[in-house]
């Protein structure tokens, strides 16, 4: 009706319509606020562009090969530490070390969040302490750990252990304090015993918080491997740049940077998919 | 004798009922399941249970109505023991054996149905007692389902499968209905009363539903502060329907009971 009604409406009367329509119109290209639709892929574009403004910055010679060599100097380079070896041993050396600190600490974590999540004289006993280690950086203490367990593997593996253990104990003490009291009553209706409220309740309640703290963990682990290695080493990513460093081989300095770089996506991407893996119960109602 | 005036009766079968003798006080009545004598439980200064007696008989389906904040829930959970910093005194004499439906069906949301279902049981059959209740609450082939998967109703019968899978003496239901839609509701009820003719616990429902507690219950227990106000058999013939004269008057009177002025109210609970 009012579309045959304005077709005959002299031009002037049309003018005056057309503002009318316009808030109509405007309705549907109104401006979303939120970010809208993920970009496909979207997580790599900022690295490869990134890297294609490096490769294009060397080819032209804009970026000095002595402060920053091209990519593929690199490339080279790393083919050289592994054809002769040195970047496998340097990286199993490095890897062991941060994952016995990272079994070390995450067990002691996971302990204290237990004792002190579980019971009142636990929690007054172990929770303050706790809360002043996280105040004082694990790197901050280095010089006393150097003191006390010399410059060898011990110093290195605990203070591995001791930046991993603050995020672990902190995260999963939360997760377990986050359970819902109402489980707690329906494992005594049940009549669990302890053990068994801890294995059936306790534990999977805190899982999704532990995971968390476990992402924490893992980054806590290489920032600390690659201070202890630089601080003092005979082996290990850390030493090797450390060498280089001292005979200005900027592109071996580089590709430690990368390795390192890669072990934390790497690690974090597994404790990712352990939690995808583990929380399935959660994941239905979350996607 | 019709099927589910078993519970008044309760006491002569006592025998298939389970009565194994594990009443924690002797006491003179060793044939109830259940004995509170003067109970008294308060927070504060309130005394929300105040001198309260209630037996009941192995068998027995015991409806306990209530306005809210008459103590019902706080003497649920002094028989589920659930009350740990509850100041109180009195006699209260339960069996070990007892298991409770919550209003939420309060299923571990980490386990999948099965194993919520056999939570603490211990024995090489758990699983296969668990998959045949399962199977009696009409969910065989979900075993394997979490929690979120299901529709309220469906955690609900979880809920009371994990309860009769342990075979308690003692069923204690704190408004299990309370939370599902008036359909779900009486296929509950069609269900709850079939399992416990099957299984024969002692039952103490807790409702705020004058129906729900005629249509299932063999004695229609009232509170009102704190203590037992009235205490009604319900004796009506198997098929329990709203229109029959007896239903309606003992609906009339639980009403009244519970200080709901038909004149004025036209009818409606």
């Amino acid at each position: 009706m009012s579309t045959t009604l304005s077709d005959k409406q002299p031009p002037a009367a049309r003018k005056q319509a057309a503002p009318a329509a316009r808030p109509l119109a405007r309705r549907h290209t109104r401006k979303r606020l939120a970010p809208g639709r993920p970009v496909p892929y979207g997580w790599a574009l900022g690295a490869l562009l990134l890297l294609g403004l490096w490769a294009a910055g060397s080819a032209t010679g804009l970026i000095d090969a002595r402060s920053l060599p091209a990519p593929w100097t690199i490339a080279v380079a790393a083919g050289d530490l592994i054809e002769d070896g040195r970047l496998q041993s340097n990286l199993a050396t490095s890897a062991q070390r941060a994952l016995l600190g990272l079994v070390i600490g995450v067990a002691g974590g996971l302990l204290f969040a237990m004792v002190s999540g579980l019971s009142r004289v636990g929690e007054a006993l172990i929770d303050g302490p706790v809360q002043i280690k996280r105040a004082i950086p694990s790197l901050a203490l280095i010089p006393l750990l150097i003191l006390w367990f010399g410059i060898g593997e011990t110093m290195k593996v605990v203070t591995i252990a001791l930046g991993v253990f603050v995020p672990i104990y902190i995260h999963t003490h939360n997760g377990l304090r986050g359970i819902d009291n109402r489980y707690a009553e329906l494992a005594e209706t049940v009549r669990l015993s302890r053990p068994q409220f801890v294995r059936h309740v306790v534990l999977p309640g805190a899982l999704p918080g532990f995971l968390l703290g476990m992402r924490f963990a893992v980054t806590a682990a290489w920032l600390a491997l690659v201070v202890v290695e630089q601080v003092n080493a005979t082996s290990g990513i850390g030493y090797m740049m450390e060498l280089a460093r001292t005979y200005g081989q900027i592109d071996i300095i580089l590709v430690g940077l990368v390795v390192y770089g890669l072990l934390g996506l790497f690690s974090d991407a597994l404790v990712r998919l352990v939690e995808r893996r583990t929380l399935t119960w959660r994941r239905t109602l979350g996607d | 004798m019709a099927t589910h005036t078993g519970g008044l009766t309760g006491t002569e079968d006592r025998g298939t009922a389970g009565g194994q003798g594990t009443i924690e006080d002797g006491g003179t009545d060793r044939a109830a399941t259940v004995r509170i004598g003067n109970l008294v439980r308060s927070f504060g200064v309130r005394r929300i249970l105040d001198g309260l007696d209630l037996t009941i008989a192995p068998g027995e389906f015991v409806a306990l109505l209530g306005r809210s904040g008459s103590g019902k829930s706080t003497l649920l959970r002094a028989l589920a023991r659930l009350d740990h910093d509850v100041a109180g005194s009195g006699e209260l004499a339960a069996p070990d054996n007892l298991s409770v439906v919550f209003q939420d069906a309060r299923l571990l949301p980490w386990k999948r149905v099965l194993d919520n279902v056999v939570l603490g049981l211990t024995g090489p059959d758990a699983e296969q007692r668990g998959r045949a209740a399962l199977a009696e609450v009409g969910l065989e082939g979900r075993e394997r389902a979490w929690p979120i998967e299901l529709s309220g109703g469906e955690q609900q019968r979880v809920s009371l499968a994990r309860s009769l899978v342990r075979d308690p003496e003692l069923l204690l239901a704190d408004e299990p209905f309370g939370a599902l839609d008036a359909l779900t509701r009486i296929r509950m009820h069609v269900l709850l009363r079939r399992l416990c003719e099957r299984h024969r616990p002692a039952v103490l429902l807790v409702t705020h539903d004058v129906d729900e507690a005629i249509v299932l219950a063999d004695r229609v227990v009232v509170l009102e502060q704190g203590r037992i106000a009235a205490d009604l058999p319900v004796e009506l013939p198997a098929p329990r329907r709203h229109g029959s004269s007896e239903y309606a008057a003992l609906r009339d009177r639980l009403l009244a009971q519970l200080g709901v002025d038909l004149a004025e109210d036209g009818g409606q609970a």
